[in-house]
């Protein structure tokens, strides 16, 4: 990325390709949810009551996890320091709340995530954009020409990776997206296809969280993602609709 | 039959190869871990440098090794670093006797002389200020917006950075506290 507009996306302002992936994935998820009996309505106040949660909640588990510190200054609450956040309270939060308001709803689950899938395959091409533009999720060491020099040495451009690999995810699955087919075989297989080439790049990140013995606990956790996306496949794949039954049953 | 067979098999060769991918990438010499060089960057050592502070002693950051230590860049003009101020001073009295070190480093390329000690005084300010005159520390901290704050842990590595301001007291409390034990 050129250095002037590197320092204009430099963080925090490296969030914004996030903020318009949510955007436009929201867009392309409602384009396509109505033929799954999603209607557009239901599936952006899911959208908006899971990222709302995910915001709330992982500023309150940061918050008990440091409870010390909010109580000598309860209004570091409502402080703008994005750094006051929990990213797994954050997904619990959402991932409850979105669950919640889905049974509650009566939504179709296995339609949700298909309906989804759209939305999370842009929100994973941002990702991999606002890495890019703030040098975060950097690489590993490398003497390959397309090295980039980065953090004092030359790196693999990871980040430039995992942006190529979302946007490739995203042309495959393109046409799939206003298919319609047993529910929740569209969004096991994008997640499949997303943990089988995370499990790939993340042997070329520079910035991984290891084991004693050296193994990358991204790749281990990518490798149990495509375990269970392959066995979602394999038992959706195999459960036959039931005669006089809705599609949502199957 | 042949096609049943392929697609039974297929995901349990993709599976093991994952599996193989695992161990083959493993970082078994420690490149990832160590030897990483000086970065204005989390998980890489904190850059070394030495300046005069206002009161005319010099400091160097890696003589600090062993406490824990706060680099915030800040300047007189810069509204978030007037607000942040009174919290790290706040912060800085509760944890300096557990060895916690605050160097508030003035970006004097881009600010005057004369406002410093006003503004020292208006926040009575305790802990360090060096003095950034050419900017040198500002380029090799990659500094591109005040404040920029850069937490670094005792054995010299940085731990958080935090663009832009203010920083709360809660948030100043909680990496703190978090780097002490």
């Amino acid at each position: 990325m050129p250095a002037d507009l590197q320092n204009f996306f430099a963080p925090p302002r490296h969030l914004v390709f996030v903020i318009l992936a949510l955007w436009l994935g929201q867009i392309l998820a409602n384009r396509s949810c109505g033929k799954r009996g999603v209607p557009a309505g239901q599936l952006e106040n899911l959208v908006m009551a899971s990222l709302l949660a995910g915001i709330l909640g992982g500023r309150l588990t940061y918050a008990l996890l440091h409870l010390e510190a909010f109580l000598a200054d309860p209004l570091g609450l409502v402080s703008l320091n994005l750094e006051l956040f929990s990213p797994w309270g954050g997904l619990a939060c959402g991932f409850l709340v979105g669950w919640i308001f889905s049974s509650r709803k009566s939504l179709p689950p296995w339609d949700i995530l298909d309906s989804l899938t759209p939305f999370l395959a842009v929100l994973a091409i941002g990702v991999g954009l606002s890495h890019l533009a703030s040098g975060l999720a950097f690489g590993a060491p490398t003497s390959l020409p397309w090295g980039i020099e980065q953090w004092g040495t030359i790196r693999h451009p990871s980040q430039a990776y995992e942006t190529l690999a979302a946007a490739s995810v995203l042309a495959l699955f393109w046409r799939q997206f206003a298919r319609t087919e047993r529910p929740g075989l569209l969004f096991l297989r994008f997640a499949a296809w997303t943990c089988g080439l995370s499990l790939f790049l993340a042997a070329f990140r520079g910035d991984s969280a290891l084991l004693q013995s050296g193994l990358r606990l991204e790749q281990i956790a990518a490798w149990a993602g495509l375990v269970l996306s392959m066995l979602g496949i394999h038992l959706r794949a195999a459960n036959k609709p039931v005669e006089g039954r809705g599609r949502h049953d199957a | 039959m042949q096609l049943r067979t392929r697609t039974k098999i297929l995901p349990i060769v993709l599976l093991a190869a994952g599996l193989a991918w695992i161990f083959l990438s493993a970082d078994r010499s420690g490149t990832l871990a160590g030897g990483r060089p000086p970065a204005p960057q989390e998980g890489f050592p904190a850059p070394d440098f030495t300046l005069a502070t206002t009161t005319g002693r010099e400091v160097t950051l890696s003589e600090l090794r062993g406490q824990v230590a706060l680099v915030n860049f800040w300047a007189t003009w810069c509204p978030p670093c007037r607000s942040e101020m009174a919290a790290i001073q706040e912060v800085y009295d509760r944890y300096m006797e557990r060895g916690f070190v605050v160097l508030a480093v003035n970006a004097t390329r881009q600010d005057t002389l004369s406002s410093i000690a006003p503004f020292t005084d208006e926040f009575g300010l305790t802990f360090p200020i060096p003095l950034d005159v050419s900017g040198a520390v500002e380029r090799l901290y990659e500094v591109k917006s005040l404040p920029t704050s850069f937490f670094i842990d005792a054995a010299g590595v940085i731990r958080e950075v935090v663009i832009g301001g203010p920083m709360s007291e809660a948030l100043l409390q909680s990496i703190v506290e978090g780097l002490l034990e």
